[in-house]
């Protein structure tokens, strides 16, 4: 029950966190745009003055940009994917009572625990490498030529590698939201004549939707950005550089300060209209 | 059709038999609800009957045919759960389409069942809504229309009132009943309450710790228990069991009386004590009788404008033809 005073009270004292976080986002964002309408060149010269709109021009009508946008859209899509459906499948298997039901499910948890750093060089030395690699000896087990996965599957690769990273935290929330099911629900389908395809089609997968959605969200926050991954494995090249991988090389390795801010200003107003776009379709989950 | 009779049936968790050898026969039309107190089995019996439980061992019939590994939608049963279970992601109209929808009716024969159920049940004006924008007595109407379109042989309910408020509860127990008398189908009803139990069954079956105590109508049950549990369990207030000295008067081990059979005089009787609580309900009264000399304290049930305060002295007169009277082994002496 909050009164007039107990409310503008709780204002006053929200207030500074509301400032420190609001200064946390603001600056770095505004410093962000102050730079994307300058020539900045640190190394040739320094700060050149204004560039107006310049910047934002030769970064989007460079050729490297729409493929990277769609270099983005794919990592994000294909890991959303591969993490849902395999996240759902292991949430029903690990849900299932089982010998060793502790260790396993620590087991799954792990790869969420490596750094995207350790676990790109894992993937490349030890399991994609087409001399050395598990798959390569594989491959070879069955008489074919070993896959050179980074260059010739690179995005699938990639794919691949940031999935595995993702789909412990996809089982991990999902897995609580198949817990929390009703048995009754699922018995009294089982009487109503439904068979387990239809039981997981019309009882679990509706109880999951909202699970899925707040995975598919959190995901593409942080899936928008991966960066180690690919700097660690294929540098950018072989169709892998993504929005974020374009704004690095743009920023460190040509050093243009100005055109990365201003590449930095399209991801940010990518990530919005992602963000919109998935609000709209999964987010009336949420409501209810 | 909607005859089960069960042959031999156990049930064990683990090492822990929860049923031991049971046999019992559910006619066609009967109104069976089994009753007794919590964790003693009646759940597990009921899904046992629904083919949700594997039986340990013993088999079990269905209208003369062998039903015992017939998974639980062949069997032609229908159940309504203790928390609904409704499907909360579907309208009521979608809920109780369910199970037609499974067994791929046509759509036709579909919305004539849902509408003739959600006439019968008072739900025409909610089918659109969820589950969760519904009230308790909803939801179990809800839960019992999901049950009637399927048409079974028998339904099955599983303490499907325990989650109302005691208004609403009386009233559905009108409802199941007068539901029961309409369509003449075979129903199997748990409870924990032998109000329930006494108002609704045709046939009650008292179970302890999975054995059964008792199989009959409630008058039955009330007029000649079989053993001190039933004696105790059925009726309400609670039948007063009177151990020792008195009990040997009768030449038993215990005898029973229940309060309803305790005539209130103005002086002598058989027994005088003084009132403990005086519970007025208005058309009766229970009185709690301690000091009659007896070790227990004796209920009584009298009319309500009976106006004896607590500390009051009260003479009370059993009705000798109609006290019951048990073995050292809690057995009825006839
Ligand atoms: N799935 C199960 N696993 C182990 N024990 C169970 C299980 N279900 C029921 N029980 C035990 O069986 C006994 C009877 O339970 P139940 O049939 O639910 O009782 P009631 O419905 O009469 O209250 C209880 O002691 C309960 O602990
Ligand atoms: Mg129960």
């Amino acid at each position: 029950m909050a009164t007039q005073h107990s409310r503008s009270a709780a204002r006053l004292m929200m207030a500074p966190a509301v400032v420190l976080l609001l200064g946390w986002m603001l600056v770095p964002l505004v410093m962000t745009l102050w730079f994307s309408f300058r020539n900045y060149l640190p190394l040739r010269g320094g700060d050149l003055g204004w560039a107006g709109f310049d910047n934002y021009v030769r970064f989007i009508n460079s050729s490297s940009f729409w493929p990277s946008v769609s270099t983005t859209l794919i990592i994000v899509g294909g890991v959303l994917a591969i993490t849902i459906v395999f996240g759902v499948l292991l949430a029903l298997l690990l849900d299932q009572p089982m010998w060793g039901q502790g260790i396993v499910r620590i087991l799954v948890i792990a790869p969420f625990f490596v750094m995207p750093t350790v676990s790109a060089l894992v993937w490349k030395n030890m399991f994609m490498d087409p001399v050395n690699g598990l798959f390569a000896h594989l491959w070879k087990f069955f008489g074919a030529a070993p896959v050179e996965w980074l260059s010739q599957a690179s995005l699938t690769s990639i794919i691949i590698i940031v999935s595995w990273q993702w789909l412990p935290f996809a089982t991990l929330i999902l897995l609580t939201a198949v817990q929390s099911l009703d048995g009754e629900q699922l018995e009294a389908s089982e009487m109503d004549g439904a068979k387990p395809l239809q039981r997981f089609g019309f009882i679990i997968l509706p109880h999951l939707s909202r699970a899925i959605t707040i995975v598919v969200l959190i995901q593409t926050i942080f899936l928008l950005s991966i960066f180690a991954e690919i700097f660690v494995t294929t540098g950018g090249s072989f169709g892998t550089r993504t929005l974020t991988y374009l704004i690095f090389q743009r920023v460190l390795e040509s050093q243009n300060i100005g055109l990365g801010s201003a590449g930095g200003i399209y991801a940010v107003i990518l990530a919005n209209i992602i963000a919109i776009f998935l609000m709209r379709i999964v987010g009336k989950n949420l409501d209810a | 059709m909607g005859q089960i009779t069960l042959k031999q049936v156990t049930k064990k968790f683990g090492d822990v038999e929860v049923i031991p050898p049971l046999d019992l026969t559910i006619h066609d039309g009967e109104f069976t609800v089994f009753v007794g107190p919590s964790g003693c089995g009646k759940s597990t019996l009921l899904r046992l009957i629904a083919g949700l439980e594997d039986m340990t061992s013993g088999s079990m019939d269905i209208d003369g045919m062998d039903a015992t590994s017939v998974p639980p939608s062949k069997r032609g049963l229908a159940m309504v759960f203790q928390s609904y279970a409704l499907y909360p992601h579907m309208s009521v109209r979608k809920n109780i389409a369910f199970p037609m929808r499974m067994a791929g009716m046509d759509q036709a024969e579909q919305d004539k069942r849902i509408e003739q159920a959600a006439a019968a049940l008072n739900l025409t004006d909610y089918l659109d809504r969820k589950p969760g924008q519904l009230s308790g007595g909803q939801r179990q109407r809800v839960a019992i229309g999901r049950a009637i379109v399927r048409e079974p042989s028998a339904f099955l309910f599983d303490e499907p009132l325990s989650n109302l408020d005691a208004a609403l509860r009386v009233g559905m127990r009108l409802e199941i009943s007068e539901m029961h008398k309409r369509l003449n189908t075979t129903m199997i009803y748990v409870t924990h309450d032998q109000v329930e139990a006494m108002t609704m069954a045709d046939k009650i079956v008292v179970l302890r710790a999975g054995v059964i105590e008792q199989v009959g109508s409630p008058l039955e049950l009330y007029h000649s228990p079989r053993n001190v549990f039933v004696a105790g369990f059925i009726g309400s207030p609670k039948m007063n069991l009177i151990e020792g000295e008195e009990a040997a008067k009768h030449s038993a081990a215990s005898i029973g009386v229940r309060p309803e059979h305790i005539d209130v005089v103005e002086s002598g009787g058989m027994w005088t004590g003084t009132v403990g609580v005086a519970e007025h309900l208005g058309s009766d009264t229970f009185f709690h009788v301690h000091e009659t000399g007896l070790a227990e304290t004796i209920t009584v049930r009298t009319e309500g404008d009976i106006m004896l305060k607590h500390g009051d002295t009260i003479h009370l007169n059993p009705r000798v033809d109609l006290i019951h009277r048990f073995d050292a082994q809690g057995l009825r002496i006839e």
